[in-house]
């Protein structure tokens, strides 16, 4: 059972790292436009990237 | 004269030399559209980012300062097929983005304690029932309570704040049996982890928490979303004026950008962006949206001019006044304010609930505490099942039972084309059982339009339009827009005061007044029938025909208000315009209650009348002197064409030309109503089955665990029922 003094501290370090990038990624705005966040997944190519080749 | 465009009021400079802007953009619903504008943006040399925000309908663009005119990109726009204006982000709507992340932050904390804490607690229960040693069960204990303490002080905020400010103002909400709960049940956990106990509730308090934030991030987003749609329109009806910058320059600068004191310029056929009075020029008004009035008034230096007015004949100077001056406006924001104040008196369904629960909920739990004390049990066990009696009747259930609801059925107004501006407004629209209407631009349609375009032939009638688009005057823009005219004729010859003529081929083509025209007869016939409208003649060759231009009913109207009073809800016309009007109209409609010529004043005191014989009124209007009645009544709706004081006083504003959306907001209301107290009565059966078990002292956190969740579920489960309430009416 001694190894439950890894493993338990080892999950919540995980779970905060979680909490960390779910944190980043609403400050990031991320969270600001879940519509359209949702089309560009299938959208055919990103017209911003095609933008920096150019 | 040709005005130049200024939008350097919306440019925001980022620093670093980048330039930013945020525009409004119309008919933006797809992810082709999406990348159909970014990448026409994009095209553009210096423009470094272009960004579509596909939720609110806008897009973000940044440039190389200096580089490029934000009207370029507003034309761009234009050229790809959308129609874009900047938008002010007006403070309301600033605050409530800021407090839908802040929920989110604290609803990802909530879920990540929840989620962590459970994986703890999940080894506890099992464990008790198996072999599991003291010791390992406190160590679980003190790590679970490592967790909670912190993730509740940050997540809990929202509530603890409006459980205080309540509190303080001597009041109860929702907020206080929930802040209560949450914090009785930490106590007690660390008081029992101290004692070696078996039982912490560590999770039941992160997992209400998260139910709760849930519903309240939906709540918030709701609300923000429609608000950013209302900013987009306001924007969108792309409202500037023509200011003078020097003696006789002129530039066309927005709203935002005019001051009182400014000199701007009203064009015939303008409608006034701004409140002020004349300082040079002679013309006609049309003050209907002001006023509900529809013969033109004369205006001259003196004049007063109000926003929404519509200048008919010549050019007019106008010095802009500040938003207390001129006598009208003053009386009208008084009224208003005297009933915004009676009307912030009306307790919200979930208050009123809160109101009952938590005193009975508090005095159970006190009952439970002494009747263990006095059936022989410890001190310590008393309070303990007293805390669980609290615990379990948290209410989870009954905090999300109206929210959820709300939620739900916001989205569904807003589909059928009404936005809501106050979340209370669902229930009070519910319980409504008189409407009364204005009848100018609420009853008919804000623009002029052409009565008897049926009787004229085809071919003519769009060669009227086309003469028509030659002249500034109202009347013959509405007859250039009815007929869908869209190239001029060249050669056309304006004759003041008189009307347009010019040749098409070998013939004279004229369209103005009937004298003008020789075609007084047959404007005479048409005004017999008609008296209510405007005539203009036109004369091709030897061919006349007379068009009759008035505001014309929403198509829908008849059959709407039919809907409406076989709902059992009766109907009135309340309008400042003039008798024979009004009663034509009520006529048309088959209203047998309406009164014309009134006053902002009478309005006020007709509904508080109504109110006083136990009515509860709705009032649907768009005009000025509509907005002190719209905020007295129980309840108030407007269209989106409404002046922007109505607009802002109205619960609800609903778009499009027809009045459907009303007769929509009425029955999704009833609807939701229904739902809302199956809800607060399915939340209260939950308690009447879960009660009994936490007095007995059986309530141990798994019955806690899967009681709470299992009753938030049931209740939001039963909110998307919501969403179907149109046919309620028919």
């Amino acid at each position: 059972m001694e190894v439950l003094v890894i493993l338990v501290p080892l999950a919540l370090m995980l779970g905060l790292v979680g909490l960390a990038a779910f944190l980043w990624s609403l400050k990031n705005g991320q969270y600001d436009d879940l519509e359209g966040a949702g089309w560009r997944a299938i959208a055919e190519d990103e017209p911003v990237r095609e933008k920096q080749i150019l | 004269m040709q005005a130049t465009r200024d939008f350097s009021h919306y440019v925001r400079d980022l620093g670093s030399g980048v330039s930013h802007i945020d525009l409004a953009v119309e008919g933006v619903s797809c992810a082709g559209c999406m990348s159909k504008i970014e990448r026409g943006l994009s095209a553009l040399p210096d423009v470094t980012l272009a960004r579509v925000n596909l939720t609110d309908r806008r897009v973000a663009l940044e440039w190389k300062q200096g580089t490029l005119d934000p009207a370029r990109l507003i034309d761009r726009l234009a050229e790809l097929g959308y129609k874009a204006y900047p938008f002010e982000r007006v403070q309301a709507e600033a605050l409530e983005t800021e407090q839908a992340g802040f929920l989110l932050r604290c609803l990802g904390v909530a879920a990540f304690g929840a989620m962590n804490v459970m994986m703890l607690s999940v080894p506890v229960w099992s464990g008790n029932v198996t072999d599991m040693i003291p010791e390992q069960r406190d160590f679980f204990h003190w790590l679970s309570a490592l967790i909670a303490l912190p993730a509740v002080a940050y997540s809990g905020q929202p509530f603890f704040r409006s459980a205080l400010r309540a509190l303080r103002a001597r009041r109860t909400n929702m907020d206080v049996p929930i802040s209560i709960g949450i914090v009785l049940a930490l106590g007690m956990s660390v008081m029992e982890t101290i004692h070696h106990a078996e039982h912490a509730y560590f999770d039941a308090a992160l997992m209400l928490l998260t139910f709760l934030l849930a519903g309240r991030y939906l709540d918030q987003s709701m609300r923000r979303r429609t608000r950013a749609v209302a900013g987009n329109l306001a924007a969108l009806k792309a409202e500037t004026a023509t200011k003078f910058v020097g003696t006789d320059e002129i530039c066309e600068v927005p709203i935002a950008a005019v001051q009182a004191g400014d000199v701007v310029l009203l064009r015939p056929g303008e409608r006034s962006a701004v409140d002020g009075s004349v300082i040079e020029g002679q013309s006609k008004i049309d003050q209907s949206l002001i006023t509900g009035e529809t013969l033109p008034v004369k205006a001259g230096p003196g004049t007063a001019v109000y926003a929404g007015a519509l200048n008919l004949s010549g050019a007019l100077r106008v010095r802009v006044a500040a938003a207390s001056e001129g006598t009208l406006l003053a009386e009208i924001g008084r009224l208003l304010d005297n009933a915004v104040q009676a009307r912030s008196r009306y307790v919200q369904l979930a208050d009123r609930a809160s109101r009952l629960y938590a005193p009975i909920v508090h005095a159970a739990a006190l009952l439970t505490m002494l009747g263990w004390v006095v059936f022989g049990a410890s001190w310590h066990d008393a309070i303990v099942a007293a805390i669980a009696v609290l615990i379990i009747t948290c209410p989870c259930a009954l905090g999300l039972a109206i929210p959820a609801v709300q939620t739900v059925v916001s989205g569904a107004l807003f589909r059928s084309g009404v936005l809501l501006n106050s979340g209370d407004a669902i229930e009070r629209l519910a319980e409504v059982d008189r409407v009364v209407f204005d009848k100018t631009g609420t009853l008919t349609l804000a623009e002029l339009d052409v009565a008897n375009a049926v009787d004229i032939p085809q071919a003519e009638f769009e060669l009227a339009g086309r003469v028509a688009l030659s002249s500034h005057h109202p009347v013959a823009a509405a007859v250039a827009r009815a007929s869908g005219a869209r190239k001029p004729l060249a050669g056309m010859e304006e004759v003041a005061g008189q009307g347009v003529r010019g040749y098409v081929g070998e013939l004279e083509v004229r369209l103005g007044r009937p004298s003008f025209c020789g075609a007084d007869r047959l404007a005479n016939e048409i005004l017999c029938r008609d008296p209510e409208a405007s005539v203009v003649a036109f004369r091709h060759g030897e061919a006349c025909h007379v068009l009759a231009v008035r505001q014309l009913l929403r198509a829908d109207a008849a059959a709407a208000l039919a809907t409406l009073t076989r709902a059992g809800i009766a109907i009135e016309i309340l309008s400042g315009d003039r008798e024979p009007a009004v009663k034509h109209t009520a006529q048309l409609l088959g209203i047998h209650e309406w009164r014309a010529g009134v006053t902002p004043a009478d309005k006020i005191a007709r509904i508080e009348d109504l109110k006083r014989q136990g009515l509860k009124v709705m009032m649907v209007g768009d005009g000025m002197n509509d907005a002190p009645a719209l905020a007295a009544a129980h309840v108030s709706m407007s269209p989106v064409s409404a002046t922007h004081l109505s607009q802002a006083t109205a619960d609800l504003v609903f778009l499009g030309n027809r009045l459907a959306p009303v007769v929509a907001a009425v029955g999704l209301s009833r609807k939701a109503l229904r739902v809302m107290r199956q809800n607060l009565w399915l939340a209260a059966g939950y308690n009447l089955l879960a009660v009994p078990l936490a007095i007995a002292g059986l309530a141990t956190p798994l019955v806690a665990a899967a009681a709470m969740s299992g009753s938030s579920l049931l209740v939001i489960l039963n909110a998307l029922r919501a969403h179907r309430g149109v046919k309620e009416l028919s």
